[in-house]
């Protein structure tokens, strides 16, 4: 039989999927053995019971400082900064693709402005931010915004061109105005596809937040890797950039999970064309 | 009874492409009519232009005695062969949608008793299609013929004086085919409506029609460019004349989709005028 013809059982499936977890987690335990057996006081690649020293001391145990729970307080920052920032760059990727993807002038007037913009890299940007907006929150959610608002936009307006024609017609002959059409057809139908760009946006939220983070900050789960770095504490950095892939991974579920629910039409229509 | 679509002397062309040329037509009220021609003769062209979808480059197109208006609207209502409801919409929702365009111009949409009174509306009219068991689906769960019955509930729904209808019919199997002509059939008899329906089976113009009209290019060789468009050739009454609101005693069916006269050989996709005689 061809490769291309073979499949997995559901069982072999899915020892198939953990064997590259399980690979690097051999490979990381080999190698953190010869160099300990080395050099007991290494620092770079810490035995297991290191990370659970770690993890007791950031995540269970209250600082004996302030009291709080470090890991806590830092995922807490950090979620805070990231929410608000995808909350106000889906707006803004909402009402300027839909306006962009569906009406001509604006199309004309914005579509060019959006297409430069959204190629600045928004990394230079961030000392203009710290200068013009200080070093609080703002000017971290400003970064992240100015990230991830432009694809968004660009995604959506793309995604509303790209409706068939023959909809906004049938809608016209219905008697809608455009802004019965935007309500009733444009968005309702934006929304599913807007939390698919959004999907692939949750890398970047993040990278933007934690470059913020690194540089100004007092809390947050980029501020403490930075911070910690200085004493080569890869005990706390590794299990840190553990948590951080763990919660992206379930923003991305999350996400998955509400358009299957919220919008049952949408695998359907989206099989359908 | 004046004309209700007139169309005198009308031109379209793109860039340098004359896709029609020299089309003159007067559709009286309640007329049935079957456009044919061959494939990219510009017979959605021209149905594009009765929706103001497209401008003739020459010409004029009246409604109603008054000139086509620039945009879609109301007055004219359409299915396309795909994408004429919106996936996003239960069955119920898609007929709904019109009432709700014409009573909530702010919100788009009703609430309440004023809710209620449009859902019963809207299903009355989707038991008329058949669609009575499926107001809960969503069109992606609908077979072909069903999604062409609700687009027809959703466009009558806006009660329009002209349905134009682009091959509505032409990616049905036969047997559901044959179903969906004696539906619409049935409205064009029971409703204040005139059509106009495009489509290449001869067969299907002939058996709704009211008039047959065929586009075709006068002059078709390749050297010519785009210089010659396709105009009127053919423009036939249907005989026996059928008037709208008297249908006419079925006759026992000999083959389905056939109870009315068709000329022979007619199941043929590309119209071959000339076997179509009459
Ligand atoms: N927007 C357009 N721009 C340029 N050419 C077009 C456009 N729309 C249609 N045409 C051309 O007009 C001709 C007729 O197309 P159409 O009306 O779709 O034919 P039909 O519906 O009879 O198959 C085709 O040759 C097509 O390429
Ligand atoms: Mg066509």
């Amino acid at each position: 039989m061809r490769l291309i013809n073979r499949r997995p059982s559901l069982g072999a499936a899915r020892f198939l999927a953990i064997v590259p977890f399980a690979l690097v987690l051999v490979a990381y335990l080999i190698g953190s053995g010869v160099r300990l057996a080395e050099n007991p006081s290494d620092k770079l690649l810490p035995a297991f019971s290191s990370f659970a020293a770690a993890i007791d001391r950031m995540a269970l145990t209250p600082d004996q400082r302030t009291g709080d729970i470090l890991l806590w307080v830092d995922t807490a920052a950090s979620l805070t900064r990231l929410g608000a920032a995808l909350a106000i760059s889906v707006a803004i990727g909402l009402v300027f693709g839909i306006v962009i993807g569906l009406l001509p002038y604006f199309r004309a007037g914005l579509g060019a402005f959006v297409a430069v913009i959204s190629m600045v890299p928004p990394l230079a940007l961030l000392p203009i931010l710290f200068i013009t907006l200080g070093l609080g929150e703002t000017s971290k959610i400003a970064l992240i915004v100015i990230g991830v608002a432009p694809c968004l936009i660009r995604d959506m307006a793309l995604r509303v061109g790209d409706m068939p024609v023959q909809q906004l017609i049938k809608a016209q002959t219905l008697g809608a105005s455009t802004w019965q059409i935007i309500i009733r057809v444009v968005l309702p139908q934006s929304l599913p596809r807007l939390i698919d760009s959004l999907r692939l946006q949750i890398g970047p939220a993040w990278l933007f937040l934690i470059a913020a983070e690194a540089i100004a900050s007092e809390s947050g789960l980029g501020y403490r890797i930075f911070l910690v770095r200085r004493y080569l504490a890869m005990d706390v950095i590794l299990p840190y950039v553990a948590w951080i892939t763990i919660l992206a991974f379930l923003m991305d579920r999350i996400l998955l999970i509400i358009q299957t629910r919220a919008f049952p039409w949408f695998a359907g229509a989206r099989a359908s064309t | 009874m004046s004309a209700v679509i007139s169309v005198k002397d009308v031109w379209k062309e793109y860039d340098d492409k004359v896709v029609l040329e020299q089309i003159s037509l007067e559709i009286a009220p309640r007329a049935f009519v079957a456009l044919v021609g061959p494939s990219g003769c510009g017979k959605t062209t021209f149905l594009r232009m009765l929706l103001s979808e497209e401008a003739p480059t020459r010409g004029a197109i009246t409604i109603g005695g008054a000139p086509l208006p620039a945009e879609p609207g109301a007055d004219r209502g359409v299915v396309f062969q795909r994408y004429s409801v919106f996936p996003h919409l239960t069955v119920l929702g898609n007929v709904v949608l019109g009432l709700e365009f014409k009573d909530a111009p702010i919100l788009g949409r009703l609430f309440g008793a004023k809710r209620r009174a449009a859902e019963d509306e809207a299903r009355e009219l989707l038991a008329a299609v058949g669609l009575g068991e499926a107001e809960n689906k969503y069109p992606a769960q609908l077979s072909g013929g069903m999604q062409q019955r609700l687009a027809l509930a959703q466009a009558l729904i806006a009660k329009p004086k002209v349905l134009l209808l682009d091959e509505p019919f032409g990616a049905l199997d036969p047997g559901i085919r044959a179903e969906i002509h004696t539906l619409m059939r049935k409205l064009w008899h029971e409703r204040p409506l005139t059509v106009v329906m495009v489509t290449h089976d001869l067969s299907e113009a002939f058996s709704l029609g009211t008039r047959v009209i065929a586009f075709e290019r006068r002059r078709n060789e390749p050297s010519d460019g785009g210089r010659y468009g396709a105009t009127i050739t053919r423009d036939f009454e249907v005989w026996p004349k059928r008037i709208a609101g008297e249908p006419r005693p079925q006759k026992k069916k000999l083959m389905p989709g056939r109870d009315d006269p068709a000329p022979s050989g007619s199941l043929r996709d590309d119209p071959a005028i000339e076997g179509a005689a009459l």
